[in-house]
């Protein structure tokens, strides 16, 4: 026995010693991502619903002229665990954008306000509209995007997430993103017209002139979006780009996953009754097998 | 499965069906008073964990089909109409998604417990091998699911696997456009996966019990390796193990919850959170985690034939385990040199999993390459070679005597007091 | 087994009780999200009302809107129908009870329970023969109102059952009118 664990032990220190050389043998220059504090995090989280309140007006009057959010109905946001709109807000928000409805009687497609149980209109009809607007980049939409980023968390940080209950890579990083904006390095250019982004993953630097030398991020097709007072905030929250940022990143954690305080609500309970029930069963394993020798 | 019951019909009725069709002896000689040897550790309670999930994932399989829809227009949507508006549509997904996960950790312990006891050698080789047989169904199965999200990381995963028939020379390119129903990854791929993923299961299960019906032939394994040799080596399954399954299902079900329930993303993809586009490959292809060792000695042959070839092989190679393994002695507690070559063999395929996860660059490609050969290597050089050369300690003379001793069942030697055997 | 051992069992019989019923409970719970995961989704729900504009409809014309997945039929009946539908004495009908989830249980069947509130020659229904479940053709059948053709149920111009298997009236679905010319259905 003890002979196998030290076996054991030194197989998989081995493996563990690649492991952790290995990284430091190929790193490459991938852009840092600060962590950051927020309520829906670990166990009990949930969400700020003021933050998810202005995270959405955030995303309404600088976003939504860019980005959709095709899977997010209005409803959704009247819905327990979101942002705690009321249902006649809900109709007042749903009915400021028009949606395609139809046809009607005489076979005619037509835009109409929109009301709760409808989806939110993408701002183009398709991705190659979205390109052909955006200089042939395409902002993506927002429906799952916080889930759908994450710089990953290497090895041995992968193995801690599984302890600390680390799920915040999307709005860590959309966070990271959105304040990452920084001034073109030299190496780029004169002619460089795009926006140089220092946490972008999606980019890469390609200039000749920049051999050699170490960049985090890279050239973005999206302008800074965020600036100070862009968007008015009348609960006295600061309106700065980092604020911004924040109830941006959480407001589209809520529309990637609006069942995260359901889903932590109930595995607590769940978690309770299993760690009850194993140990009965524990006691009553014991129990028949106190007569055998096993 | 029969014959171990020594149930007789008490009831008219129970003797009416008995006569017909004796379903109740069956079950009883199979998993009440089947005669189980006394001495199995935890790690015999993957089977029945493994039991568990496999009736889990076909429950919220066939639960998720209800609401799913397979087409490339519609099946990322109807996912995201899953989780968000389904009542407990993302209960019913995310214990499907993780519940996958969950079988591979689970049938990986088995494995191994199998090969560090020496479960697969005679007279259970037909046992392994189907085991081996549901394993690769398995695994058939976990990669076409992965696929119905319709996600970037189900496309292009789908495309990079069926393409790897295309190494095949002369049938490779039509056999990979027979499996697409066209010439990339499409509509009719999608649902012919969906076809087979729902299909397959089923398979897995009829598989389940003939290889359970193989054991209960020849008769559990146990952690000393020898045969039972009298009644008191072996207790009647029921109320022994399946109070004791039980316990453990339940331990497991705690473990599956906390990803569930907390982090039920960290097992997957985030890429897969981004609708499939054709014209877009994401910069870094990786399959599932339980797919990272195969994937790895995949990528360590600079040859697209040979890659293929040593990937399909090193699961190949498991199906003529029990041939490749010459000791005369099952268990490796009384083999102290295979007990070393185990672990080693062990860290090598946690090693390839870390590297098929990197990008296949410099280090990475030396150092599969060193461990996809120490895997060939333990199977075709040492295991063989061991049984020549290895000296095993003695083997007690029964289970009982093991247990008594205290190196039954793997027990730290504090439990080897009860003095008050009958 | 110790048999002779009389305080033991009892702790004991308590464990395995204590654990049997934590177990039963735990299928139970676990059950429901399976069994709940097949009524009306979020979405199913959202759409559970409608509203309709009534303001344009004629004498004499229907409208039919979908509600939950079903016809609604809107009728602005014209006078003769009113007419013809207020002789009927309730004792003749088969089905004496109004089916206007407006009204209480017990409303009978008289044209006033049928028709809107206020502006009886609006009738709104739900457009599914109460037999099983077919669609009913308007202005048609023996009475001048609604027949449907699977098994030949008749019904009068105040979508009440008059012949054939059907056993009640069309239902008439909970509604109101939340402006003057819009009603809300459901």
């Amino acid at each position: 026995m003890k002979t196998m664990i030290r076996s054991a032990r030194a197989a998989l220190l081995a493996v563990a010693a690649i492991a952790v050389a290995a990284p430091a043998l190929a790193a490459g220059a991938g852009p840092h991502i600060e962590r950051q504090q927020w309520s829906f995090s670990g166990p009990f989280g949930s969400y700020d619903q003021a933050q998810l309140q202005r995270g959405f007006k955030v995303f309404k009057e600088v976003c939504a002229s860019c980005h959709g959010a095709k899977f997010l109905a209005f409803r959704n946001l009247a819905e327990e665990g979101g942002p705690g709109f009321t249902e006649d807000q809900v109709k007042v928000i749903a009915a400021e954008y028009n949606v395609m409805k139809g046809p009607n009687d005489d076979g005619e497609m037509e835009e109409l306000p929109a009301i709760p149980s409808d989806r939110f209109p993408s701002p183009f009809p398709n991705e190659q509209a979205a390109r052909a607007s955006n200089g042939g980049a395409y902002p993506p939409d927002f429906s799952t995007l916080a889930k759908a980023r994450a710089v990953a968390s290497g090895f041995p940080g992968f193995v801690f997430d599984i302890f600390t209950q680390y799920q915040e890579h999307g709005p860590d990083y959309i966070y990271n993103l959105l304040t990452g904006y920084e001034e073109a390095p030299a190496c780029f250019g004169e002619d460089f017209s795009s926006y140089y982004n220092s946490k972008f993953i999606g980019g890469s630097v390609t200039f000749e002139e920049c051999k050699g030398q170490v960049i985090p991020g890279g050239p973005i097709g999206m302008a800074p979006p965020l600036s100070e007072e862009i968007v008015e905030y009348t609960d006295g929250t600061p309106m700065t780009v980092e604020q911004y940022a924040q109830d941006v990143s959480a407001f589209m954690m809520w529309v990637a996953e609006p069942k995260l305080e359901e889903r932590k609500n109930l595995g607590f309970r769940v978690m309770i009754f299993l760690i009850i029930f194993a140990s009965l069963l524990y006691f009553t394993k014991k129990s028949v097998w106190r007569d055998v020798d096993h | 499965m029969a014959g171990h019951s020594n149930y007789v019909p008490q009831s008219a009725a129970a003797k009416w069906l008995e006569s017909r069709l004796p379903v109740i002896s069956l079950v009883r000689g199979s998993f009440v008073d089947f005669p189980t040897p006394k001495n199995l550790n935890y790690w015999w309670t993957f089977g029945g964990i493994l039991f568990f999930v496999l009736i889990a994932q076909i429950i919220t399989g066939i639960v998720l089909v209800m609401h799913y829809t397979a087409s490339t227009t519609a099946a990322f949507a109807s996912v995201e109409h899953i989780m968000r508006d389904v009542n407990f549509g993302w209960l019913m997904r995310y214990l499907h998604a993780n519940g996958a996960s969950m079988f591979f950790i689970a049938v990986f312990i088995h494995m191994f417990r199998g090969m560090y006891y020496g479960s697969y050698k005679a007279p259970r080789e037909i046992s392994w091998i189907l085991g081996v047989v549901i394993f690769l169904i398995m695994m058939a199965t976990a990669f076409m699911g992965y696929v119905l999200p319709w996600g970037q990381m189900s496309f292009w995963g789908a495309t990079v696997i069926t393409n790897l028939f295309s190494a095949l020379p002369l049938v490779g390119e039509p056999i990979v456009n027979w499996l697409w129903g066209g010439f990339a990854v499409d509509n009719p791929t999608l649902n012919r996966f969906f076809s087979l993923h729902y299909l397959l299961p089923f398979m897995i299960f009829g598989v389940v019990l003939l290889h359970v019906w193989a054991f209960h032939t020849s008769g559990n394994s146990n952690p000393t390796g020898i045969n039972p040799k009298t009644k008191q080596d072996t207790i009647p399954f029921h109320p022994y193990y399946t109070v004791k399954d039980l316990f453990a299902i339940v331990v497991f079900m705690i473990f599956f919850a906390y990803f569930v329930f907390y982090i039920p993303n960290f097992l997957g993809h985030a890429d897969n959170y981004i609708e499939a586009n054709p014209l877009v490959t994401p910069t870094h292809i990786v399959p599932e985690w339980y797919f990272l060792p195969f994937y790895a000695i995949l990528r360590a042959v600079p040859d697209k034939l040979g890659g293929v070839i040593l990937m399909f092989g090193s699961i190949a190679v498991l199906f003529v385990l029990p041939w490749l393994d010459t000791s005369k002695v099952r268990s490796g507690t009384y083999r102290p040199l295979f007990k070393q070559f185990f672990w080693i063999f062990a860290a090598v395929c946690v090693g390839l999993g870390y590297l098929g996860a990197m990008p296949a660059e410099g280090i990475y490609v030396t150092l599969a390459r060193i461990l996809t050969a120490y895997y060939f290597a333990h199977f075709l050089i040492i295991l063989p070679l061991l049984g020549f050369l290895e000296k095993p300690k003695a083997l007690p003379a029964s289970i009982s005597e093991a247990v008594l001793a205290g190196s039954g069942g793997g027990q730290p030697a504090g439990a080897v007091s009860a003095p008050e055997t009958k | 087994m110790a048999q002779q051992d009389t305080v033991e069992p009892t702790r004991r019989d308590f464990l395995y009780i204590a654990t049997g019923a934590m177990g039963a409970v735990g299928v139970g719970a676990l059950a429901w999200p399976f069994i709940h995961q097949m009524n009306p989704d979020a979405s199913a729900l959202a759409l559970a009302s409608i509203e309709v504009d009534v303001s344009s409809i004629e004498e004499g014309q229907s409208i039919k809107v979908m509600w939950r997945g079903k016809p609604v039929f809107i009728r602005y009946r014209t006078e003769k129908e009113v007419g013809e539908a207020k002789e009927v004495p309730i004792a003749d009908l088969p089905d004496p009870m109004a089916r206007n989830l407006n009204l209480g249980p017990d409303a009978d069947a008289s044209d006033v329970n049928r028709g809107v509130k206020d502006n009886e020659a609006l009738i709104v229904m739900v457009g599914v023969c109460t037999h099983l479940g077919c669609i009913p053709l308007g202005e048609a059948g023996d009475f001048g109102g609604w027949f449907c053709p699977c098994h030949g149920s008749h019904y009068d111009t105040a979508g009440r059952i008059r012949k054939g298997p059907a056993p009640e009236n069309l239902m008439i679905p909970p509604f109101e009118f939340i402006s003057d010319e819009v009603i809300r259905i459901g």
